[in-house]
């Protein structure tokens, strides 16, 4: 089994499933002649030609409202935000259109599409090239929300994602592109959406996270080792629909949960879960629910010292979990 | 003075970097900006200039060699500079050690009566004293795994938990015998309210310790009299017929049975066949409702020294007065060498009090919670009674009964004790038991 | 309009008075929901008053078997005339579990019926032209020789989505007909404060296609521009801009008072060059129609609505728990 990095594992969902079904394409900006600016879908203009792999003009939402038409026909695209701070302009046509073209039509229409688009920071993308945008989107029935963290679920999600009937965000990590290796299956299958994963095992601190900082939360509970303090950390994955069954498993696990994201605070994911586990498990709680999040501060700064204090390491999260871990 | 070279982040994603090619060798003079080497990524091909200028002093990546964003590559000098000083290596200030020391020291119980969900919700299925529990959290917290762990020794050694269905002066018994126990456990305090007194000593007392059996009466005492509020009635019997048969009784069933004849088990007896009659007397306040209990099970006080024990004979209503003589005497052997079991603590749902043996004529009996009543038997005295308006020698005896005034009232507490009596006073030389 | 000839376009004596029907159809359709609207029985109607010939004129040039519809709201016409009934727009109108746009979910005039290739529009104006532009990009992918029209007000053609739809097409050469309804005004903003230049097939000239501009209260002038747009798609010659340009003869919907804005003169002279004023006179003239038979036509019609008034106003809402379904697959 080969070792990839995460973004080739985008790149290999998108091209075994444009093998598998003709109805898939890609449009996005530079993704065809150039193969991406990140070079996620680099290889798939050669093979599958420019009408699959389709360069669009520089219109967020005509990508996404091109797409949506595309889907009502019957058509499974894949559309690339370069950057999630970009989808702004798509927004009407992701909140009004593709999350409600099959409710509004009572069901006589549906909207099998995914946009794939690279968040977060700590990769000097200063303000415009580094936010978190998920919670713009996760109060809006009608969308899957899909965050994977390894490259072995981002191969299986993403393909999950091209074969589900409904509107898929797929928010694929900038930071994780290159950084995070593992093994990655050549054969076909797919991951669940809606079902999160135990990564690792603790009775001390359940720490609840997706993305980037699942891999700071696993540093930290590593390195809290030695300290005695046993964490067990959750990866949600999908955050719509969320897996609240596992949330509430993890909760009972240890009483004590920290959630961690780098969207920020205020409105962002970290509340919603913490509003589930305090509506459904209670009594399994043996201390606050914490978060540790993104500071609520418009966006990422450029400055190097700025962006620091802005983005979760091992360390702070080791921190955080500490503390709870002695409540 | 040297700089350091380090691979630079070339796009946004990228996290390393290969050398394809160096431009520059060692020794080689260096302007500011000038291309030092040449750098391969994912994302782009780009030449690294020299960010100041000098002589190339050294090449710490060579050529093909991939290394993460950061990594130091080479090494530029100024020129005609020997190396000289080194970074300063940080020392952790002592200052902040302190800090961390006084926290520890300042660690106080503010936290210990701050209960979580999950431990009120252990607590209370488990049905743990909370205040037994020593908190390892901050602030004294009593954590849930402080609770866990109390539970899962609990399971292996079920004295360590004090349960209000576990009569437990034996099980703390128990435990006193093995103290080492309590050292692997040092989360469970030494005992329920073990709050210091502050009672001044004067000359000549004698402060004796409360051991743990001692403890756990106490606690018990009190919770039954917090709880359920006690009702007394009282009624005489007379039993001459009961004392004449016993009498004619005694001697041969010693020899054939092994076992002393007692008043008690007569007196189990009525009070099981009475129950019968009125359940209600046989049952349990659970805050919600009142459970009538299936089975008649009989606990019976028994005395020592300095304990009071009440083991349970179970299914008493399926017992003759053999029966019943054998289980008493049973039960009181292992009281008084300390081997009664668990299970013979257990399931009691009413209890009979022998206090005639020694010799009290009349009592107020504090209920075995969480039972509905509790009876003592007095002493058996020879009086003179007023019988078909004579006056007659009689062998009299008073009944004593306190009642959850929760569960019951007067008129069936009444009523119930009335067939007790009865019953003990039906009883003549003639009948075969 | 005398010198346009429905022969020589190619249309029959029976399909130019269908093309009637339909328009007259609609009309009717549209005030009886006012009439419902002001009774109390519906809470909103809004209005194709003033575009049926616009619209009967378009669905007439496609092929109604095959193309494909992005409308917007007032396209009571256009989606008659591909299939949907007097009953499915009452049902819609009243809100009842069997409509077919939407199962009483939406406000009325949010078409949408995959019978029919109607693809469900929203209330956000302009998101159904970039959905056009999927259509047609997902036809080129699949080897399909469908064309799609699209429609909007004037107002609408000022948003972003409209551009970019536009921009796309031409870029990408897909076969989309952008057809601008022009009835003057958005809500109460008039043309010209609404369109710079005044002259909206125009702008298909920055899109590198061809942009014409008809008098959409004559159904046959439209006609032949939706057909030309049609054949230039199909043979792969790609997008055409139509502005068809008309009045709205009504407010611009129940909640709505247009004497607040404009004169009730200037409605008046509209209403003397009505689609549906000026396609009668043509079918008179050519000795289409008699009175007679006109009468007979609305009675007819009026039956039909009768009948789907009835229907729907007895047919049933959707259940309480109708609510939950459809959220996804």
């Amino acid at each position: 089994m080969p070792v990839m990095s995460y973004i080739d594992a985008v790149t290999l969902a998108l091209k075994e499933e444009m093998e598998r079904d003709s109805k898939v394409f890609v449009l996005g900006e530079d993704v065809g002649v150039r193969g991406g600016v990140f070079r996620a879908t680099v290889g798939l203009y050669e093979q599958f030609g420019e009408d699959r792999v389709l360069d669009t003009p520089l219109t967020e939402s005509a990508i996404v409202g091109v797409a949506i038409g595309a889907a009502a026909y019957g058509l499974r695209p894949v559309a690339e935000m370069q950057f999630a701070d970009f989808i702004m302009p798509a927004v009407n046509q992701i909140i009004s259109e593709a999350s409600k073209l099959r409710y509004r039509s009572n069901g006589n229409w549906e909207c099998p599409l995914v946009i794939r688009a690279p968040y977060g920071g700590g990769v000097h993308g200063a303000l415009y090239h580094s936010q978190s945008v998920e919670k713009i989107f996760t109060g809006v029935p009608g969308l899957k929300i899909v965050m994977p963290a390894s490259p072995y679920d981002v191969k299986g999600l993403l393909k999950a994602a091209i074969r589900d009937n409904d509107p898929v965000l797929f928010f694929e990590h900038k930071r994780c592109y290159r950084a995070i290796k593992e093994e990655v299956p050549l054969e076909d299958y797919t991951v669940p959406i809606g079902k999160a994963a135990v990564k690792r095992e603790g009775t001390d601190v359940t720490v609840i996270s997706y993305g980037l900082t699942l891999h700071y939360s696993l540093e930290a509970a590593k390195s809290l080792e030695q300290e005695g303090i046993d964490v067990h950390v959750l990866d949600l994955r999908t955050l719509v629909p969320l897996d609240k069954e596992a949330i509430l498993e993890a909760t009972a696990k240890t009483g004590k949960v920290l959630i961690i994201h780098e969207d920020n605070k205020t409105g962002g994911f970290a509340g919603e879960v913490a509003s589930v586990i305090a509506e459904e498990a209670f009594f399994e709680l043996d201390a606050p629910i914490r978060r540790l999040c993104g500071p609520d501060v418009p966006a990422m700064p450029y400055s190097p010292i700025l962006e620091k204090e802005f983005m979760l390491t091992p360390e702070k999260i080791a921190t955080a979990i500490r503390e709870l871990a002695e409540f | 003075m040297a700089t350091d070279i380090l691979m630079p982040q070339l796009g946004e994603s990228v996290t390393e970097g290969t050398i394809s090619r160096w431009l520059k060798q060692p020794g080689d003079t260096i302007s500011k900006y000038e291309p030092i080497c040449e750098v391969e990524t994912d994302k782009v091909v780009a030449e690294v200039p020299a960010v100041v200028e000098g002589v190339l002093k050294e090449i710490v990546v060579s050529e093909g060699e991939t290394v993460e964003v950061g990594t130091l590559i080479a090494r530029i000098g100024e020129v005609g500079q020997v190396n000289s000083e080194q970074e300063v290596q940080m020392i952790s200030s002592p200052s902040e050690t302190k800090k961390k020391e006084d926290a520890v020291q300042e660690k106080e119980d503010s936290m210990k009566h701050r209960y979580s969900p999950a431990v009120l919700r252990l607590a209370q299925e488990h049905q743990i004293d909370l205040a037994q529990i020593k908190g390892s959290g901050a602030g004294g917290r009593i954590t849930r795994k402080d609770v866990m762990r109390v539970i899962e020794q609990g399971n292996s050694q079920p004295e360590a938990v004090s349960t209000p269905d576990v009569e437990s002066p034996i099980t703390l018994h128990k435990e006193s015998k093995a103290p080492e126990r309590k050292e692997e456990n040092p989360s469970i305090a030494q005992r329920k309210g073990t709050k210091p007194s502050t009672l001044a000593l004067e000359n000549g007392d004698i402060e004796v310790p409360v051991t743990a059996v001692r403890r756990t009466i106490a606690n018990r005492m009190v919770m039954s009299v917090h709880e359920a509020p006690h009702a007394w009635l009282m009624m005489e019997a007379d039993v001459t017929g009961l004392v004449s048969l016993r009498n004619r009784l005694k001697g041969e069933f010693l020899q054939r049975e092994g076992v002393p004849l007692s008043f008690v088990p007569f007196f189990i007896k009525a009070v099981v066949d009475s129950l019968k009659e009125y359940p209600q007397l046989n049952s349990v306040w659970a805050n919600d409702k009142i459970i009538l209990k299936k089975r008649i099970n009989i606990s019976i006080a028994v005395s020592t020294e300095e304990s009071l024990f009440v083991p349970v004979i179970h299914d008493a209503d399926e017992k003759s007065i053999l029966g019943l003589a054998k289980d008493v005497h049973r039960l009181a052997q292992k009281a008084r060498s300390g081997k009664l079991e668990l299970s013979d603590m257990q399931g009691g749902t009413f209890t009979v009090n022998n206090t005639g043996s020694f010799g009290s004529i009349a009592s107020g009996p504090i209920i075995n919670h969480p039972q509905a009543a509790i009876l003592s038997f007095e002493s058996i005295a020879k009086r003179p009674m007023v019988q078909n308006d004579a006056i007659a020698i009689r062998d009299m005896m008073n009944l004593c009964m306190s009642i959850d005034h929760r569960i019951l009232d007067g008129y069936l507490a009444g009523k119930f004790l009335s067939r007790v009596k009865e019953r003990l006073e039906s009883y003549h030389p003639d009948v075969q038991i | 309009m005398s010198e346009l000839k429905h022969t020589a376009l190619g249309l029959t004596d029976d399909q130019v008075l269908e093309m009637y029907r339909y328009m007259l159809l609609a009309r009717k359709i549209d005030e009886r929901m006012w009439l419902l609207n002001r009774a109390g029985k519906i809470p909103f109607v809004i209005s194709c008053q003033g575009q049926e010939g616009i619209q009967v004129g378009a669905a007439f040039a496609l092929d109604r078997e095959k193309d494909w519809l992005c409308p917007y709201y007032r396209d009571l016409g256009m989606v008659l005339a591909f299939g949907q009934t007097a009953r499915d727009n009452m049902l819609s109108a009243f809100a009842k579990k069997e409509d077919p746009n939407s199962g009483g979910r939406q406000m009325p005039g949010h078409y949408g019926d995959h019978r029919y290739r109607i693809l469900s529009g929203s209330s956000p104006v302009t998101t159904q032209v970039l959905h056009a532009v999927g259509i047609a990009y997902a036809g080129k992918l699949e080897k399909k020789d469908h064309v799609v029209l699209t429609t909007c007000g004037e107002g609408s053609s000022n948003q972003g989505d409209w551009h970019e739809a536009c921009n796309f097409a031409g870029v990408h050469n897909l076969p989309v007909i952008f057809m601008v309804e022009n009835n003057k005004y958005a809500i109460s903003v008039p043309l010209t404060k609404q369109v710079a230049g005044g002259d909206i097939a125009a702008r298909a000239k920055g899109y590198g296609f061809p942009g014409v501009k008809v008098d959409g209260n004559n159904p046959l002038e439209v006609y032949q521009a939706v057909k030309e747009a049609a054949e230039r798609a199909r043979s792969g010659q790609g997008p055409t801009l139509i502005e068809a340009v008309s009045y709205r003869l009504v407010p611009h919907s129940s909640d709505d008072d247009d004497r607040t804005y404009r004169s009730s003169e200037e409605v008046e002279e509209a209403r003397k060059v009505d689609s549906l004023v000026v396609f009668k006179k043509y079918l008179m003239d050519h000795e289409l129609l008699t009175e007679e038979k006109d009468q007979e036509i609305v009675a007819k019609i009026m039956q039909e609505i009768n009948e789907a008034t009835e229907y729907a106003e007895k047919a049933s809402y959707p259940a309480p728990e109708d609510l939950y379904k459809h959220v996804y697959a």
